[in-house]
């Protein structure tokens, strides 16, 4: 018995312990970049532009420009995504047409940006003469996370229980009005999720934009809020970090730190206000 | 429709999912007001039947129906409007289903889907169908609260309430007391005897007590084909035709 007992003990640890252990990287990523990147940060650094040849100043350019690609390639691959994952698991037969979609969408979940990159280039800038620009880039990142949202749409629409389903076909419901009375109410919560957390993969990815539409410097004025035009390419924060850390002589220091504190500020902020906003839902959720 | 023609009439009916056959060509009838009571062991294909009436079978993937349902002699697998069917056809579930809206909600649900909006039609169907399922002074004071907040006795009561919103010629009960107290059961016993007044009723049920108590004929099914089907008076005595009917009856084996 005390033996059982102790074992418990030093099992509940061990796994303590190593829950533990998840939250040190973390924790010590954000004191560091944070550490180091004090000395530049403050809402002057969002809104200024680049000075003395990138050296100086602030990230303007490239904080608009992310929120461009990100709003647009959203834009792109949510609505598109969320329908298609509704006909996959809501209309479609368990046949060969689905079983091949679902296998395509699993495969593209798992390719890796850089081969994402390399279709939109193909794609986007040459065969639709999109050119660079902000549309190729949003396209070719919209297409990486095109299959992540199908998947967690189908998983939190697949959590809604069949019996739900059922009892408004017992009584003459169409598909579509079971989905709308039913279904969707009480997965919406789950599907915005899966959708908010693709803003951080989108923003964070450098492969695809810098293939397609992201450049190293654009000149545009300080916090001017429509600086780009879908045709024209942008800068983006994840290239302005890559450039300012490799590609840029005699850099202020705390420069591409502060630069990722703002990078990853922004995407802790977007995916705060997705649980927040999951609670909220959850609590409108019926049973 | 004359009086003769039943209101339920199966011919040959065959179900099979992929290659398996669950219900091997049965023939039945049920009549005009009557409570036919279903029963049988499970996998017998009890539900399977409930399911080819009111065609929600389309809606099972591998399943394969052959062979004559009719409602009042019309094939119910040749109606155009399968939507429309379903609503002349009452379905209470096993286990208790409100669906995650108001109490109001789940009984108007069906009302509006086929169409009403305004509140002024919808609101003396709910009373009615709340009534109907003695239901309404429980919850009267609370039809705005969720349907899932109820015990589960009343739950099923809502259920049957909701199968009642759209006027259904046919109540189709499945086991619907499995999951509620034997109080509740009696009282929705006595709901059923009501309604039969005003519809027909088919009752599949484990307990071959409450088919006893319920129903005019009884109808019973083991492993897709009927043994026996004949009044209660038959199936209840110390000698139905089949032997196996007693020995089921009698709870000597299922």
């Amino acid at each position: 018995m005390v033996r059982k007992e102790r074992a418990e003990k030093a099992a509940r640890g061990v796994f303590a312990l190593m829950a533990a252990a998840m939250v040190v990287p973390l924790v010590s990523i954000v004191a560091y970049l944070v550490w180091l990147a004090w000395p530049s940060l403050g809402w002057e650094f969002v809104v200024d532009v680049p000075r003395r040849g990138m050296t100086d100043g602030g990230i303007w350019p490239a904080f608009v420009g992310t929120l461009y690609l990100v709003a647009l390639s959203l834009a792109v691959s949510a609505p598109i995504g969320v329908l298609a994952a509704v006909y996959l698991n809501e209309y479609a037969r368990d046949d060969w047409f689905n079983r091949l979609v679902n296998l395509a969408v699993i495969n593209l979940a798992g390719v890796p940006s850089i081969v994402h990159a390399l279709f939109g280039l193909g794609a986007f800038v040459y065969a639709a003469r999109f050119g660079y620009s902000i549309l190729s880039a949003s396209l070719t990142l919209a297409i990486m996370t095109l299959p992540v949202i199908i998947a967690s749409t189908r998983e939190a629409l697949a959590s809604v229980p069949m019996a739900f389903r059922e009892a408004c076909w017992n009584v003459g419901a169409t598909r579509w009005q079971t989905i709308r009375a039913v279904v969707l109410p009480n997965s919406i919560s789950g599907i915005l999720t899966g959708v908010i957390l693709q803003v951080s993969r989108a923003a964070g990815e450098t492969a695809p934009i810098m293939f397609t539409g992201a450049v190293f410097y654009k000149a545009v004025g300080r916090g001017e809020l429509l600086p780009y035009g879908l045709d024209e390419q942008c800068m983006a924060l994840s290239m302005h970090l890559y450039t300012l850390a490799t590609q840029v002589p005699n850099v202020k220091e705390s420069l591409p730190y502060a630069t990722a504190v703002v990078l990853l500020g922004s995407v802790l902020l977007v995916n705060a206000a997705a649980i927040a906003l999951r609670v909220w839902l959850r609590g409108l959720k019926k049973w | 429709m004359s009086g003769d023609v039943p209101k339920i009439a199966v011919e040959e009916l065959r179900l099979a999912y992929d290659a398996k056959e669950v219900i091997h060509g049965i023939t039945f009838e049920v009549r005009r007001h009557e409570i036919l009571a279903v029963i049988g062991p499970a996998q017998s294909g009890k539900t399977s039947l409930l399911r080819c009436i009111n065609r929600t079978i389309d809606f099972a993937p591998h399943a394969r129906v052959s062979g004559t349902i009719r409602i009042d002699g019309e094939d119910v697998r040749r109606v155009r409007d399968v939507f429309a069917l379903r609503r002349r056809i009452g379905m209470v579930a096993p286990l208790p289903v409100g669906l995650p809206l108001t109490i109001y909600d789940n009984v108007a649900f069906a009302p509006r889907s086929s169409g009403l909006r305004r509140r002024a039609d919808i609101d003396p169907i709910v009373e009615r169908c709340l009534r109907q399922a003695a239901l309404w002074d429980e919850v009267k004071d609370r039809l705005g609260s969720l349907g899932t907040a109820l015990s589960g006795g009343q739950q099923q009561r809502l259920t049957i309430a909701r199968a009642l919103s759209h006027q259904p010629e046919v109540l189709c009960l499945d086991e619907f007391s499995i999951a509620i107290d034997p109080v509740t059961t009696m009282r929705i016993e006595e709901v059923l005897k009501e309604l039969r007044r005003e519809m027909t009723i088919v009752l599949v049920t484990n307990l071959t007590q409450q088919a006893r108590r319920l129903a005019d004929r009884t109808m019973f099914l083991w492993d897709g084909e009927i043994v026996e089907i004949d009044t209660n008076e038959v199936i209840f005595s110390s000698s139905p035709k089949d032997p196996r009917t007693r020995d089921y009856v009698l709870g000597i084996f299922g």
